[in-house]
């Protein structure tokens, strides 16, 4: 018992070791030549434009169904005309990041997890090495700068639409006043949410990126060896998104309100 | 009087370009991963030209060898020579520089998926090179003209055979004109009609370009047939034609065994040897 325990220990340790040295490398890796530009575009478009469709059908249902709920609460206060203010706070302050995040994880970490993964068994990372490319320049940077810098834009989409999908519950199901919405939703925020909705993503969606690439290049075992880091991508990219997101918002409540 | 010698002075390049230059020098070079001894005190010398061919049962280290001249593996013990540079100490970043002149055939050929043959072939000219396009594009189609894939340029690599995989595998590790080329396996799995054209075209570029190679494998009958024939120019083609006996000693066999060499030399002296072991391998 007490040895399974050091050898779980120790393997997770080196687990943490090997992603925090990744990590390092690939900061060194962005700002030094040579970069991949065109590895860049081409995971700006599949992380961004990719993953639109999901983004705007998660914000689309989150906002939606956050009216019908909070109007049947405020109901009972009589405050119904207030739902905009709570559909805003709630989508752009925690929902829309944290929503957004793990819909990435879902699609962007498990398919970089199973694509290098993939890689590494069939020798092509080695075929990389071999043919003088760095796999962390070629394969890590395009895609973590590529999260990193799409899942604010995402979430920023997913924000939008959640808060029209409000509306359209708060104007056709609670017959709210479309005006009334509108101004409730902008009264709802603080000066300082819209930053705390920004910024979050930023970290979010590094995390995600940087786990799947890490637990892809770390794959072994063949065929089965794919499915399990595909499924270790996604659970550990979750779990981050939402231990990232709580320490974020507790460091940004104290620097900024 | 006092009699001074001269002595030709040589570049680095012309030494290792000269006949006879020692391109991949193994000393007493051991790895082992946990308890587990893959290689231990193994010494060779490839010769520039020639080509070193190792056998060996599955798990013996024969891809390890070939991982370790790569840079993909470091050494536990022992200095590892290539190509004049000492390599078995250097960083990931110092290799880049090493590889630039190796080009290495994996096993099942590992292409990229999401590439096309041109860009898989092209892969090293256009991304680490940075060759213009146009020269890109004329050194891609000579290879694959050399090889005779000329026609499957646009293709992706799911669309190809077995046997096809592995000539573009070939293709594009020869595209940089690298000198020493390392092939891993390149015939295990092919059919023998298959096996013998991949084998043709590691004798051409041995024996045409001039490229030295070391190739691990299992195929007995791939492996001689790459140490006893020779390609000739024939016109503007070529012929393979069986060797003369000094062309056969230009390819030796090594044989593994439990992480040592238990047999070095040509083709003839392996099947002349009395060894037991290599009997049972042989037969």
């Amino acid at each position: 018992m007490l040895r399974a325990s050091t050898e779980w220990l120790k393997s997770a340790l080196l687990e943490v070791q090997e992603y925090v040295r990744l990590c390092g490398a690939t900061a060194a890796a962005s700002v030094t030549r040579p970069f991949y530009y065109r590895d860049l575009i081409q995971q700006l478009d599949h992380i961004g434009v990719g993953s639109l469709t999901v983004v705007v059908l998660t914000g689309l249902f989150t906002g939606a169904v956050l009216a019908l709920q909070s109007g049947i609460t405020l109901d009972q206060f009589g405050a119904r005309p207030f739902v905009g203010r709570l559909v805003s706070a709630s989508m752009i302050k925690e929902l829309g990041p944290v929503l957004t995040a793990l819909m990435l994880a879902g699609r962007v970490g498990s398919g970089i997890a199973a694509e290098l993964g993939s890689m590494v068994v069939a020798d092509q990372v080695n075929a990389l090495r071999a043919l003088g490319s760095d796999p962390i320049r070629k394969l890590v940077v395009p895609r973590v700068l590529a999260g990193t810098l799409m899942a604010p834009v995402l979430t920023v989409i997913a924000d939008l639409v959640g808060i029209l999908g409000g509306w359209v519950i708060a104007v056709f199901q609670l017959r709210v006043a479309s005006s009334l919405y509108w101004s409730s939703v902008l009264e709802g925020l603080y000066p300082e949410d819209p930053w705390m909705g920004l910024i979050k993503p930023f970290f979010l969606g590094f995390v995600i990126v940087s786990i799947g690439c890490h637990v892809g290049l770390r794959t072994s075992g063949g065929t089965q060896g794919v499915g399990r880091a595909t499924t270790n991508a996604v659970v550990a990219a979750s779990v981050g998104v939402l231990a990232v997101d709580f320490f974020i918002t507790r460091l940004m409540i104290t620097l900024l309100y | 009087m006092e009699q001074s010698t001269s002595y030709p002075t040589l570049s680095a390049r012309e030494a290792l370009d000269a006949i006879g230059a020692p391109v991949v020098v193994f000393d007493r070079v051991s790895l082992a991963f946990d308890e587990k001894v893959i290689l231990q005190n193994v010494s060779f010398t490839l010769i520039k030209g020639h080509t070193k061919i190792f056998l060996g049962a599955s798990g013996a280290g024969k891809s390890t060898i070939l991982k370790l001249i790569l840079g993909l593996l470091n050494p536990d013990s022992g200095v590892i020579w290539v190509n004049g540079e000492r390599v078995d100490r250097m960083t990931e970043r110092e290799m880049m520089r090493v590889r630039a002149d190796l080009g290495m055939v994996f096993q099942e050929g590992a292409l990229f998926d999401s590439l096309t043959v041109f860009e898989n072939v092209g892969y090293k000219l256009y991304e680490e090179l940075r060759w213009p396009p146009d020269r890109v594009e004329s050194r891609v189609k000579e290879v694959l003209g050399f090889i005779g894939l000329a026609e499957y340029i646009d293709r992706m690599p799911s669309e190809l055979s077995g046997g096809q995989r592995r000539r573009v595998a070939i293709a594009r590790a020869m595209a940089a004109k690298p000198r020493v080329l390392l092939y891993d396996e390149p015939t295990t799995g092919l059919d023998p009609i298959t096996a013998t054209t991949v084998g043709e075209e590691i004798i051409k570029l041995r024996d045409l370009e001039g490229v030295s190679s070391i190739l691990v494998t299992h195929q007995l009958r791939d492996a001689f047939f790459i140490a006893t024939h020779a390609a000739v120019r024939d016109g503007d083609g070529h012929r393979i034609v069986q060797a003369d006996e000094d062309k056969s000693e230009e390819a030796e066999f090594i044989m593994l065994k439990d992480g040592g060499i238990i047999f070095e030399g040509p083709p003839g002296d392996l099947r002349r040897s009395d060894d037991p072991y290599l009997k049972t391998f042989l037969s």
